[in-house]
């Protein structure tokens, strides 16, 4: 099933149990490329507006790792590791995500940053899992009410820029 | 959970199973009887019929009543469904690569040393 509307283009494979986002932005790779390795910029756009992202652990090169808690009110509320498998700067990052408490569950994730006419980047993420369950365990994941609760906030967030 | 959330459960386990999976593809096409699903398969009726009652008991086929063929019949508003949930995934992401646009915009101008080693953020 492929998706490209505005924005974000999604792709759920029927094939392989793999799910590919891609989006285009209006800065250079190396500034996109910058906000996946730099601890402090990634934990400022990585988590929903009412959780703040806690780095725990972060070596950002080839064979490094990586670890992160969200935080809601001061209380944990979920945490997430993985490695860095490949980090090539403004290039491509391969690297390994697990979220903490989901038994043996592992995605191989392969972002690539490819350079647009105009100083764009356009950003392509592939995620990999093991199998179709916890592949659609994933992309169902957005029925939580986490994410509505996010998307008031950006929709209050879009009036505001209107 | 509403009862939308559970018919999904259960579809996206119906289709957890690559035979289920090529089951659905091929009903995508035309309506089939079990015999003809079963054709392309080293597998008995049986186990094709077996098949066939998940699919339907997630809400995912139907089977009319002619009694001599009943051929399997694709629903397709479960499908519709789906499409929603990964419209709600994909606008999850949107809003995560939104942060970024607006963390990019802030970067903007500042010349900033490159950062990718290692890092003491305990």
């Amino acid at each position: 099933m492929t998706m490209i509307t505005h924005g974000t283009g999604i792709v759920v494979d029927e094939n392989i149990p793999a799910i590919e986002i891609v989006r285009e932005f209006d800065a250079a790779p190396e500034q996109v490329f910058r906000a996946h390795v730099d601890p402090e910029l990634y934990a400022q756009w990585v988590g929903p507006r009412s959780v703040a992202t806690r780095i725990t652990r972060w070596d950002a090169r080839t064979g490094g790792e990586w670890a992160f808690a969200d935080d809601r009110d001061g209380e944990e509320i979920a945490s997430f590791f993985g490695s860095f498998h490949e980090v090539r700067p403004h290039e491509r990052i391969v690297r390994t995500f697990t979220c903490e408490g989901a038994p043996d569950g592992v995605a191989l994730e392969i972002l690539t940053f490819a350079e647009l006419a105009g100083g764009r980047t356009r950003l392509t993420v592939l995620s990999v899992v093991e199998d179709f369950t916890t592949r659609d365990g994933i992309v169902s994941s957005g029925m939580d009410v986490g994410v509505i609760e996010g998307f008031e906030k950006l929709d209050e967030l879009l009036a505001k820029e209107a | 959970m509403d009862d939308s959330t559970e018919r999904l459960d259960r579809a996206f386990a119906a289709l957890a199973d690559p035979i289920r999976r090529d089951l659905v593809a091929r009903l995508a096409g035309a309506d089939a009887t079990v015999s003809e699903l079963a054709e392309p398969h080293d597998m008995s009726l049986q186990a094709i019929s077996k098949h066939v009652k998940v699919l339907q008991d997630a809400g995912l086929v139907t089977r009319s009543k002619d009694a001599q063929r009943r051929p399997v019949h694709l629903d397709s508003s479960v499908f519709e469904l789906m499409t929603k949930w990964i419209e709600r995934y994909r606008r999850q992401a949107e809003e995560r690569y939104r942060r970024l646009d607006d963390l990019l915009g802030r970067m903007g101008d500042e010349e900033v040393p490159e950062q990718t080693g290692a890092k003491d953020v305990s």
